[in-house]
């Protein structure tokens, strides 16, 4: 009787594996890609970096259960799903980089730097190297992203603490300041030495400014340069109920990806991009109406998509795994919207860009849905409504995409068969 | 009067105290709409991390009527914690409502969503001013 039993339970064990792998771990994908959930619960996952073996490191937001903020998950029989899940540190961010047997992660202040074994296992987890230390953080858009360009600088985006430097934040009528004194030390991103320890400001330069608040960036090997998205500015109809509509705000402003150069103003805070009139239009806190241009000197985006849609995580694909269309493009994970209320939430997906010789080559479109976990085609009414909110992308050895989650705590594994 | 009238009359005066309650909280709501749901939510559930959410929250159910009414006229700008969570964006101040908007607004979420948490009258606004 018991080896019945003990048979049924093995049965439907993987019965229930097999439904979750039909069902792609709830995802909705292009034809040909399936998806497994290689990791759930495992806290607070920002971002993600993987290694040349494929062991993933997860920076979390929060200490997790066991207290771990930087977790390092493995798949040692390949089947999908991580098998060996461990964890260190103590402090909470967001930014995390592999490169080769170096690991830098961030706090919201600092940047540190940990040194890999030949199994990918940290060497060092309670005497990080502190590469940047001091970084502003306060309050609003305080944590850091990184990434680093392959000649070991690091590029990291300092969120500027405000929505759109008014004198009084996110207060109606309130004016914004000329110039803008956040951008001296935020608002931008900031170039650091990859090998140089204790930075502060004054060791890095400014890199690019006049971006509100950028959490995803990647280096793109192909044009050799630093991609970003940004989160546009909140709250237009909120503060100009006379200028702007709920339904204006719902879908003003864009949100961009911009290609870097050394030296680049994107305009926060004086002008924002309107994705209607295809341009940068005076923000309402500078004398703007909804019409005027301005920004002469700021640059364009490279791609701009639906408002407030939170784009987390930007990866340019360089696999051979997924078809031809999805070589060098570009990947976005978007954490999801609060600011479209009273309307329904957009974002919660991961989209895609096809690009060619470094630029863009098509529209986007949505590639991996069903993050929020609601059926069909429900939008997310409530942020809180949505199991998972997609905010990490790595790419595996194989050319198979990860994806992370803050909300759940899962990690996603995308791959492709014909 | 006989009891006949007597519970009329009360009937009447309960009818009318109930009209004025529901009236106070449908204010309450076109406030919460006009002003804080975008931040707050429809749900009252807020942003997880950036907008503190009212639903549950022990602060907006709890007895520090003072906070809850600095907090709809000041705002901040600071990093709260609540309930073993972050939230970091700011709160706008609302200068210009008057005693008896906090009132009903606090009243409204106070009893909407999980909450049911007592209703606020205005002189526990005033009062609550009076502490600082």
């Amino acid at each position: 009787m018991k080896t019945v039993k003990q048979i049924l339970v093995i049965v439907l064990l993987a019965v229930a594996a097999q439904l979750q792998a039909q069902n792609n771990a709830g995802l909705k994908l292009p034809n040909g890609f399936k998806a497994t959930l290689f990791a759930d619960t495992i806290g607070s996952a920002r971002h993600i970096a993987i290694t040349q073996n494929g062991v993933i490191f997860a920076k979390l937001m929060y200490p997790n259960k066991a207290g771990k903020s930087i977790v390092r998950l493995e798949d040692a029989n390949k089947d999908g799903v991580a098998d060996k899940v461990t964890g260190w540190a103590n402090y909470g961010g967001t930014g995390i980089f592999v490169s080769g047997k170096k690991l830098f992660a961030t706090s919201d202040n600092d940047v540190y730097l940990y040194q890999l074994n030949e199994n990918d296992e940290v060497v060092n987890p309670l005497t990080p190297k502190t590469i940047v230390k001091g970084l502003i953080a306060r309050n609003q858009h305080a944590s850091k992203s990184i990434t680093l360009d392959g000649q070991n600088n690091v590029y990291v985006n300092i969120g500027a603490y405000s929505n759109a430097c008014q004198e009084k934040d996110r207060s109606p009528g309130s004016k914004g300041m000329m110039p803008c004194p956040i951008l001296d030390s935020a608002g931008g991103i900031w170039k650091f030495d990859g090998n140089k320890e204790n930075q502060v400001y004054g060791d890095g330069i400014r890199y690019a400014t006049g971006l509100r608040n950028v959490v995803g960036l990647d280096w793109n090997t192909t044009t050799n340069s630093l991609f970003v998205t940004q989160h546009g500015r909140d709250q237009l109809n909120s503060f100009y109920p006379k200028l702007y509509t709920d339904a204006q705000n719902a879908e003003l402003p864009a949100e961009t990806m911009y290609e870097i150069k050394e030296g680049d103003n994107a305009g926060w805070p004086y002008v924002y991009f309107d994705p209607y009139q295809k341009k940068k239009i005076v923000s309402p806190e500078y004398g703007g109406d909804g019409m005027k241009e301005g920004g002469e000197n700021a640059i364009n985006p490279t791609v701009f998509f639906p408002a407030h849609m939170a784009p987390n995580a930007l990866l340019f694909y360089t696999g051979n795994q997924f078809p031809e269309k999805y070589k060098n493009g570009a990947f976005i994970a978007f954490h999801g919207s609060w600011n479209r209320a009273p309307l329904p939430q957009e974002g919660y997906f991961v989209a895609f860009v096809p690009f060619k010789n470094g630029k863009p080559n098509g529209e986007w479109e949505i590639f991996a849905n069903g993050f929020s976990g609601l059926s069909g085609d429900e939008k997310v009414t409530n942020p809180r409504k949505a199991k998972a909110r997609p905010c990490g992308l790595a790419q595996g050895p194989d050319g198979s995409l990860y994806v992370s989650d803050d909300s759940r705590g899962s990690i996603f594994k995308i791959s492709y068969s014909k | 009067m006989n009891i006949k009238q007597w519970s009329v009359l009360s009937l009447f005066i309960f009818c009318c105290a109930m009209s004025l309650q529901a009236q106070d909280i449908a204010k309450g709501k076109k406030i919460y709409a006009t002003r804080c749901l975008v931040c707050h939510q429809a749900d009252g559930g807020g942003v997880p991390n950036m907008n503190a959410p009212l639903d549950g929250a022990s602060n907006v159910v709890g007895n520090n009527i003072a906070r809850l009414v600095r907090i709809i006229k000041k705002g901040y700008n600071e990093k709260i914690a609540l309930d073993g969570f972050y939230y970091s964006n700011a709160m706008t101040a609302n200068p210009d409502l008057s005693d008896a908007d906090i009132a009903n607004v606090l009243s409204y979420v106070r009893t909407s969503w999980s909450n049911s948490a007592s209703k606020i009258t205005v002189a526990q606004v005033q009062a609550a001013k009076s502490k600082k």
